[in-house]
């Protein structure tokens, strides 16, 4: 029984690290109503300057993370001013390439600035494990899952209580009747791609030290952030991050409890998809999405 | 009702570009190492992929960006009958294109319920899931694992490869002009007034994936009897993102913009170089996706929009025309 | 003394030009209204006001150019627009969307005190802050996008057809309100309308525009009895 715990905690840890990313893929298609394929990439990108600052420059854990976040929320206002705004005109086949495009430079990017091979990544958390009711669980799952929990927290609170949070809420679902109330539309769809940017950074931070530092790391944590932020409903920030822990712990159970999995943990990924799949026939807005009356 | 052609200085042209084209590749090889004939079938199968994708994506306005998986399919399914079954290699072609395009229809039925968001993200999921399959080592039996499956000796099936792609550029060609084509586009533009005239949207949209799958299953035949070899490796998630591209810069919605994306495909200073058949270098990535980005700003149509500015050219150089119906002179 | 100017302004959306030359003017603390068929160019000229659409010509706003100006500037310049089918924010509360017209206010805490005045004013939505606006009628709903304009203290309150689709009682308890405060603060209206009825009663000037020009102007009492007007727009 305490192995059922321990196997949640963990599905729980990684749940949270897919649900800071979800998170960032429901803010910007909320905002811009794009799917920023290049979302994972960019924390991969975020995750080897954090690198940077600690092995190379000596800055400690925290304040690293700072600064790390710091940089990631100008990153992603530039690429939105830069190559989204330029490109909506284009249509929604233009931007989707255009993400990829970016994908593809940050990928090849990021091996050419610090080469491809694989490092290590340290772990802001101590080794050892503590006992909670005969359950052990790892600081590091733990620590995990306090931070992508805060940071749920933090932008729900965000978006909910503040002047800015509103105004950018009201430009994600009217632009144009924003700027009519005197909102300036463009300066909060580059902050929402700034926020999400700065999710994206955690959730690479806190992946690496598991997966370690490598630029396709977080294409499998991409991957998995879509499934979830589908399976919770696209535009449903409460959705994807449910989906994202939901996730989790099922794959974590999944490669547990069945034989056939166990053995072969590459299969994890193509069933989630299968099971995916299947809960999208019979619930196409996802699970907590709202059904989009589409006649066609 | 006939499916008649209406002869335009347009049309012409195309031809005459197309007669070109063929009469090009047909004596290339009089003149060229190899190497380079090897590159120009890499090309070759680009372009029948990439015909299918434009099939799915710009004439039915779906976003795939699994189409290296159905490559891939194709591949093992020539490989695994090759190697297991003893079958010539070129006698699975037909069957590898058979049985992607049926995994392609199959998987389309239900992700096409999905709107494009979903199925883009459905499609980028395929991908990926390919590649673990591929690896895993529940299949070994099949799909030789990790290691993968060897041919034997790799080969450059020049002229097999461009008569297939001609093959079918022209019977997509067709197929598009008539009847599916109408339907695909009617899909495409106005989803309601289809249904109402009673196109059973579920059943179009899962026939076009099914033969975008057909396409890309024909390509990753021929990729396998040309290398040699296959596994998990050869079918990366860039391929997919690859083939997409291609598909964008040469313009959705026109198949002679395909043979662009293709090209552009193998000789942009680029991700082909990181892809399996080439050795590997992580700089010409990051130029591929920067002149990618420099091809969208300037030509957001890609080269068809290209192409169709210089009929339009034509068009006006080639004087007015005037309405059969009313006289009055046509504006188009 | 003018407080907004139009002059021979011109606007088209794509090739097609809406407005050909359109001039007109509203003075501090009048209430003005234009009338016109379908497609007459009415919702254009409030495009034109509050920088919605491209154009040529000038549009000055107490004694300063504003044709040049993004959305965003001219509304915090005082002119408050209720587009054409109130566009409310659906999933926001009805307290979100009124606060929304407060947004761009210097003071955030005396910005909500504001929006609890302005939301007093309208008994019926006051008494349902929480609820998610799309739930709302819609005559609720334009009392709602009203309130949220007046939130914002605008010197210059733009309406367009704000009868639309709303039933006779709807329309009358709007026009109320439009009417007290363009009396007892002096609020600057300049109201789009199909339903001329209406408008000329609510106000003291009208324009009428017929295909993106003016062909009539004067004042509503006058205009109430001429005999264009009655036959195209009053109908006897």
């Amino acid at each position: 029984m305490t192995e059922f715990w321990e196997q949640i905690v963990a599905g729980l840890a990684s749940g949270g690290i897919y649900a800071t990313l979800a998170l960032a893929l429901v803010l910007i298609h909320r905002a811009t109503g794009v799917i920023n394929f290049a979302q994972g990439e960019m924390g991969m990108f975020s995750t080897y300057i954090a690198w940077s600052l600690l092995y190379t420059y000596g800055v400690p854990y925290w304040g690293t993370f700072a600064i790390t976040l710091v940089i990631s929320f100008f990153g992603g206002v530039l690429v939105y001013l830069a190559l989204i705004r330029p490109l909506s005109r284009g249509g929604d086949i233009a931007i989707v390439i255009a993400t990829i495009a970016l994908l593809v430079i940050l990928n090849g990017g990021a091996g050419w600035i610090w080469s491809p091979e694989v490092r290590s990544f340290e772990s802001p958390f101590p080794i050892d494990r503590i006992e909670i009711g005969g359950v052990g669980i790892s600081w590091q799952d733990l620590g995990t899952i306090l931070v992508s929990i805060a940071c749920v927290i933090v932008v729900f609170c965000f978006f909910r209580f503040t002047r800015v949070g509103l105004m950018m809420r009201a430009s994600a679902q009217r632009p144009g009747t924003s700027r009519l109330l005197g909102i300036r539309v463009t300066l909060m769809l580059a902050i929402g791609w700034g926020l999400a940017a700065m999710l994206s950074a955690v959730s690479g931070m806190m992946a690496a030290p598991i997966l370690t530092l490598d630029p396709n790391f977080m294409l499998i944590v991409l991957t998995y952030a879509f499934a979830a932020a589908v399976l919770g409903g696209i535009d449903s920030p409460v959705g994807a991050v449910a989906g994202a822990y939901i996730l989790g712990v099922g794959i974590s159970l999944l490669g547990t409890y069945w034989d056939y999995v166990t053995g072969a943990p590459e299969l994890e990924l193509p069933i989630a998809l299968a099971v995916l799949l299947l809960i999208l026939l019979f619930r196409p807005a996802g699970l907590f999405g709202r059904a989009v009356v589409r006649r066609v | 009702m006939t499916a008649g052609v209406r002869i335009t200085p347009s049309l012409v042209a195309r031809l005459v570009v197309l007669a070109g084209a063929i009469v090009f590749f047909a004596l290339a090889p009089l003149f060229m190492s190899n190497f380079r004939q090897s590159e120009l079938v890499l090309v070759g199968i680009y372009f029948i992929a990439i015909i299918g994708l434009n099939i799915v994506t710009g004439y039915s306005g779906q976003i795939s960006l699994g189409h290296g998986a159905f490559m891939g399919i194709g591949a093992y399914t020539t490989a695994i009958l090759v190697t297991k079954y003893d079958v010539g290699q070129y006698w699975t072609i037909p069957l590898a294109g058979l049985i992607a395009g049926i995994v392609g229809f199959l998987f389309g039925f239900p992700a096409l319920r999905l709107t494009g968001v979903y199925l883009a993200l459905a499609t980028f999921g395929l991908a990926v899931a390919f590649i673990s399959l591929a690896q895993s080592t529940r299949f070994e039996g099949y799909t030789g694992g990790g290691g993968g499956l060897a041919l034997g000796v790799p080969t450059t099936p020049y002229y097999l490869t461009w008569s297939i792609a001609l093959g079918m550029f022209v019977a997509a060609w067709l197929l598009l002009r008539g009847r599916l084509g109408r339907r695909l586009r009617a899909v495409r533009d106005a989803p309601v007034a289809a249904v109402s005239s009673g196109i059973n949207l579920a059943l179009v949209k899962a026939i076009a994936f099914g033969l975008a799958a057909l396409y890309a299953g024909v390509a990753g035949s021929l990729l396998v009897i040309r290398t040699g070899f296959v596994n998990y490796l050869t079918f990366p998630v860039l391929l997919s993102i690859l083939l997409l591209t291609g598909a964008a810069l040469g313009g959705f919605g026109s198949l002679g913009g395909v043979l662009f994306g293709a090209l552009f495909i193998q000789y942009a200073p680029g991700l082909s170089a990181t892809l399996p058949h080439v050795p590997k270098e992580s700089a010409p990535s990051v130029m591929y996706g920067v002149i990618l980005l420099i091809v969208l700003f300037l030509m957001p149509g890609g080269a068809a929009e290209l192409v169709r500015r210089l009929l339009g050219l034509l068009k006006r150089l080639t004087g007015p025309r005037y309405s059969r119906r009313t006289g009055e002179r046509v504006v188009s | 003394m003018a407080l907004l100017e139009l002059r021979d302004v011109e606007a088209r959306y794509g090739q097609v030009k809406a407005l050909h030359g359109v001039s007109l003017s509203v003075a501090d603390g009048q209430a003005v209204s234009i009338l016109g068929a379908n497609g007459a160019g009415k919702t254009t000229t409030l495009r034109a006001v509050s920088g919605t659409v491209k154009k040529t010509g000038e549009v000055v706003f107490d004694g300063k150019s504003i044709g040049r100006r993004s959305p965003e500037a001219i509304a915090r310049l005082g002119i408050a627009h209720v587009p054409e089918g109130r566009e409310i924010f659906g999933e926001l509360s009805v307290w979100e969307n009124v606060c929304l017209g407060a947004v761009t206010r210097r003071g955030w805490r005396d910005a909500r005190r504001e929006c609890e005045r302005v939301i007093d004013y309208f008994p019926r939505i006051a008494g349902r802050r929480g609820q998610q606006a799309g739930t709302l009628s819609g005559g609720e709903q334009q009392m709602l996008a009203l309130a949220r304009a007046l939130v914002s203290k605008p010197r210059l309150l733009l309406l367009d057809e704000p009868s639309l689709g709303l039933a006779p009682k709807a329309v009358r308890d709007f026009y109320e309100i439009v009417a007290a405060m363009n009396r007892d603060f002096g609020l600057t209206v300049l109201v789009v309308e199909q339903n001329a009825t209406i408008a000329l009663d609510a106000t003291e000037q009208t324009y009428v525009l017929e295909v993106g020009r003016v062909v009539l102007e004067g004042p509503s009492e006058e205009l109430q009895r001429h005999e264009r007007v009655r036959a195209s727009y009053l109908g006897y």
